[in-house]
Formats: C-alpha cells, structure tokens, sequence
C-alpha cells in the first residue's frame, strides 16, 4: 500500500510499504477514506520531536470502513465506517476507567522513554514517534487500529467523511479545552491561536455557553474564520493583546483563556534520555508567547486552559502570577475516546457541521506538498484533508 | 610558608577552626558521613580560591604557592572520591544490586499470585526468556535467550511460597547466572488493586558472570525488570501484551531496532 512517511526534516515521502496485518487480537484492520494533516505534525515535519525513525508512517487523524477484525474486537464488524481516536487506549486500566483515556497505562511498549521525559508515561498515539509508542499511523491506504473497540465510533446515518473526519481528534481538542474552561454563563473566553483546533475551541466556548469570545492570531484567513464562529478577534501583530483585552472586558481580564498555540516553533527535549539514545538534543529557550500573556491576561481566579501542545522545558514561566492570582490551569492530550459520541451527536442534530474548516482537499501522494503549503501557511491554508 | 604574601592570623585561625569542625562533623556522626566529607571538598575549594588570589600579588612567593596549590588538589580528589562512596547511589554504582521495582495492577492479589506462580506463563510477559519448564511444586527448569541465538539455562526452586502474597525463588547449582528474586502481591490504598513488588538479587557484575548477567536482564537491570511489570499488567488488565512488532514502515525493519532493543543491550 503507499503510505506517508518521514525521512528527516521537512522531508516526507509517499512510498509503498507492506498492508498492515492484525498483530494484537483486538485490533481491527481501517481501509482509510479520509486523513487530515495536523498542526502537529509539523512538529514532526520540522525535526523538533526527537526519536523519529527514517520510515515512520505518519498521520493521527483518519477514518474509513473496517475490512478486518482480531479474534477478541466485540463491536465492530467488517464493513462498518467508522472514526478512529488519535490516542490509543485499553479501556481497562485506572486512567481509562476514568475516561483519562490520553494517560491510558497500557498502550505505549515505549513507556520507559516518555518516563524518564515526564515522569510517567501517557497513552500510545499513531504515527508521533517512537516517544508515544512507535504506531503506524493514518496517513496511509490502510491503518492497524490496536483496541479498536474502545477506539472507534461508528458513523451511520449519511454524514458525509468531511463532517466526521475531525472526531478523531481537533474538535475534541477544542470541546475538551472549552470544557476545561469551565464556562459560566456571562463567561468571556479569550482564545489564542485561530488554527483549526482554536476554531473548534471559539464554536464549542459558544456551545458551552460563552456569552464573549474573543480570539487571537494574525493570519486575516483565520481571523475571518474566527468571526464567522461570532468571535471577536486581535491581530497580536497589530495591536497589544493584554491592553487591548483589558479594554474590552472593563479591566478585569477574561474569565478564562484558552492557549490553543502550543509550542509551536520549538520542542524540547530534556537530558533525561536512556544513555543509548542519546541524541544530541538542544535545550533551546523556546518563548511560549501565548502561555505567558495568557497567565497575564487572564482575570484573578480564572481558568488557563492549555490544548497547544507541549513537550519539554519552558523559560520564564510566570509562576507569580499563577500564584498571586489564584489560576487554575488545565491541560493534557484530549481523551478523545471520552468525546466521540457526544460530539457525533452535535453534528448529527446540526448545532455544527465541522466541515467548515477545510480549506484544501489533496490526494494523499500530494501529501509532501500539503504538509509544505501548510508548514507555510501559503494559499490561506488552515485545514488539509486527503484522500488515499 | 605557603608563599603568600601577609600572614592574616585571622583568616588562617578560622580555616583550622573549619578544618576541626569537618573533623569532628566527620567523625562524631552527628551529621551523615557523605555531608560531612562534602563539606571538605567545600573548605578544598575556598582553599585552592584563596591560593588562586594570592597568586595574583606580585609579593607572594609563585612557586611555593603552586606546591600548596598542587597539595591541596589532591586533597581534593581524595576528598571528593571519599565522598562519593559515602552518599547515596553508592550502593548502586558499586553495583547495580538488589534490584527493587514495583508496579500498582487493576486485579486482585490472588489473581495476580495464580497467574505468576506458573512459572510456563513468565516468557509471556519476560521477553528474554524463551520457556519455563515446571519439574514440580518447588523446582523449574528456565530457558533463556542468549546473545547471537544461543540459549542461556538454569535450574530454579521456589525458597518461600505464601499463596496469594509472595513468592521466592533462587537459581541452584553453580551458574553462571546466579540470582534469586522475589515477588509480593498486597493490595494497593484505595482498592486500586494490587501492589506488585518484584525484588531481584545477584552478584556483582564482573567476568564472565557479569556478561551472562548482562545479556539476560541488560544493562540497566531495574529498567528491564520494570519493563516486565509492565507487561504483565498488560496481560493481566487487558490479555496481551501491546506490540508493534510486524506493523509497516518505509524502512527495511517494521519496528525500530534502536528503540525496542535499547534496554537490552
């Protein structure tokens, strides 16, 4: 089959590798329909997440039709269509009961590795390096989908693969960071980030019952696609985001914000590293812009909400005014698995269609030129979506 | 006499007076021998400091000031050798012994105890071990994977068997992998379960004893041990053990070799 795979920086190939095959006996083998590419693949695409191997096949988030199933998958059968969640997750262990299902306890072989990174392993996710477990990813003509019963959602009623792709990981991403908001009514939620996981986090603030959101980037694409989700915006590059939030929330700040930026253009990676694979990895000073005037804007008591992705060592945390402001920050990868049917819901009764963010449709072998024009962010990309 | 250029009856008093206190820190045992001897290396270096700034006079005597300087580097070495056998993590760069690893599993204790007590089922979550003969209630015959396809075997009997708490066993015979190991079962705070501890003991790496030692549970042992653990909670909470081996990849391999076989060698 051909499949997209990383062969260093900013080098991606479609190549033919091997049909996967069923290795656990749970898994299910996804004839892929329908694959995203993710702001965090480029990351991955731009060299900043350590233990990739030359060869890896890429790609978290996809769906398709089951074409085979292991001995031990109870609720899925051949043929059926379905979304799969981008972490990997038992279902069985305490995190997973917990419907924690990003820090499952089961599902990374590699876990020794992200412990000496973090202290304790998350969960397994396809196609984001040997770090999370090695898993090929979706990017692909076929995928291998390691306890598919807990990581699958069926679709069955119409809908189309561009409004479901995205249960499998950015509209969970921005519903859960919402939710971590914990929006009372009267709320003002501020957003940094207008990338497609921020557009999701500015509709789902509103579901939840945000009366303001005000969104931030400097993109005009992105911004316009903010507003069309009744956010107000900030270009950052144009005006002073903290004064300007002052001035339109009375000087209190916003009740909670939302850092849907991440790392971004640095990832780190601490020296905690098994001494056999140590790569020479620089501990860059990476300015996590949006985290630190988030803290800063935020009101006295209110909610950061952290889904941009992190992974290793931040300068000038301010911790002080975490402190003395009595925050409350919420992070972590999203339990996807917990959203897929709540959220299916929504698009289903159509309080959203999240089709809307798609801005390109390629064919997979275009995949080197998508991740190219996206890392760019030429031809006002903000979501790809592809087709084996 | 050192070569430097005042005497300051001062500063030479409150250095003996520091060097008698180390002493007495270091002797007396009311402060824990490695602080003690790291508070030397401390006076070691505000000593070599004081030198280098003497050094700077014109009116200090050079050579006599690099002999006491060359002197009281070799204090310090000393000094600083001395007090890493006396802090903690001695013990473990002497040698990587006894191994102590614990891991907390969603199922009883006595599930647990039935699972590990047939030593058959081990190789399915001990990857390094090939199969696991029982003989009879106390003895088993072990087969391991050895470097380069050999195959590395023992005999072992069960020393302490406390059904649904703890077992214990010990190679027997001469054997170039001499070791014994233990594991506990005791139910976890909260009813989350059980607390499995598995504690492995044997003798210090060196010689051929070292390398058998070596390829078996690799070179850092407390890792493959824990690796272990965890895919037994694997097998116990969810039936099998997670792999990735055999999936696709652009690559020659289907699963990294530099990853997988990390800990082993």
């Amino acid at each position: 089959m051909k499949a997209n795979c990383w062969y260093g920086k900013q080098d991606v190939r479609v190549v033919g590798v091997p049909d996967p095959r069923i290795i656990n006996r749970k898994d299910a083998i996804i004839k892929v329909t329908a694959t995203a590419i993710c702001g965090s693949d480029l990351h991955l695409y731009n060299g900043f997440v350590p233990t990739m191997e030359k060869g890896d096949i890429l790609g978290h988030e996809f769906m398709g039709e089951v074409v085979e199933i292991g001995p031990d998958v109870k609720k899925l059968r051949v043929g059926d269509r379905v979304v799969v969640a981008f972490p990997i997750s038992c279902g069985q262990c305490f995190f997973c009961k917990r419907e924690l299902y990003s820090l499952c306890e089961n599902t990374n072989p590699n876990a020794w590795m992200a412990e000496k990174m973090f202290g304790h392993s998350p969960a397994g996710i396809f196609g984001y390096s040997h770090l999370t477990g090695g898993f090929a990813g979706g990017q692909a003509e076929y995928v291998r989908v390691p306890f598919a019963d807990v990581g699958t959602v069926k679709i069955e009623n119409g809908l189309t693969d561009e409004q479901v792709l995205f249960l499998s990981d950015i509209f969970p991403t921005g519903y859960m960071a919402a939710e971590n908001c914990d929006i009372a009514p009267g709320d003002t939620v501020a957003i940094w980030g207008c990338g497609p996981v921020g557009q999701f986090a500015i509709r789902s603030a509103f579901l939840l019952g945000a009366e303001r959101v005000i969104a931030i980037d400097r993109l005009p694409e992105r911004l316009r696609m903010a507003q069309e989700g009744g956010a107000e915006t900030i270009n950052y590059e144009v005006e002073d985001v903290y004064d300007l939030l002052m001035q339109m929330t009375g000087g209190r700040g916003p009740d909670s914000c939302i850092d849907a930026v991440g790392l971004e253009a640095h990832m780190h990676g601490p020296l905690f590293y098994y001494d056999r694979l140590k790569q020479a990895m620089m501990l860059e000073s990476d300015r996590p812009i949006a985290l630190r005037e988030a803290i800063l804007a935020c009101r006295n008591g209110g909610t950061v909400s952290v889904p941009g992705v992190y992974g290793g060592l931040i300068d000038k945390m301010p911790m002080g005014a975490v402190m003395n402001k009595a925050l409350t920050i919420k992070t972590g990868q999203t339990h996807a698995q917990k959203y897929l049917r709540p959220l299916l819901e929504k698009i289903q009764s159509g309080a959203i269609d999240p089709s809307f963010v798609i801005t390109h449709r390629l064919k997979l072998s275009d995949a080197p030129h998508g991740f190219a024009t996206f890392n760019r962010k030429e031809e006002h990309c903000i979501k790809i979506v592809m087709t084996p | 006499m050192i070569g430097a250029p005042t005497a300051r009856p001062q500063l030479v008093r409150a250095m003996g007076v520091r060097e008698i206190a180390s002493g007495v820190a270091i002797l007396g045992g009311l402060v824990a021998p490695g602080t003690a001897v790291w508070s030397r290396v401390l006076g070691d270096a505000v000593d070599l400091a004081s030198l280098g700034a003497a050094m700077a006079s014109p009116r200090s005597d050079r050579g006599r000031l690099l002999a006491a300087g060359a002197a009281v580097a070799g204090a310090t070495i000393l000094d600083v050798l001395c007090a890493r056998q006396y802090s903690p993590g001695a013990e473990r760069r002497k040698g990587p012994l006894p191994v102590t690893v614990s891991l907390v599993i969603d199922r009883s204790p006595e599930e647990l105890y039935r699972h590990w007590h047939d030593f058959a089922n081990l190789p399915t979550f001990m990857t390094y071990l090939e199969y696991v003969k029982v003989l009879d209630d106390r003895r088993s015959h072990w087969v391991a994977k050895g470097p380069a396809g050999s195959h590395i075997e023992w005999d072992a009997e069960i020393t302490e068997d406390r059904p649904s708490e703890y077992i214990a066993w010990r190679t027997v015979g001469d054997s170039d992998v001499e070791h014994s190991g233990s594991v506990r079962f005791a139910p976890a705070a909260g009813s989350r379960g059980t607390l499995v501890t598995v504690e492995l003991r044997y003798r210090p790496i060196g010689g051929s004893v070292g390398a058998a030692i070596a390829s078996l549970f690799g070179k850092e042992p407390s890792q493959t041990i824990k690796m272990d653990l965890r895919r037994f909670k694997q097998v116990m909470e969810t039936g099998e053990v997670i792999t990735t081996e055999g999936q696709p990849a652009g690559r020659a391999q289907s699963t990294s070799w530099r990853y997988d076989s990390a800990v082993r060698t």
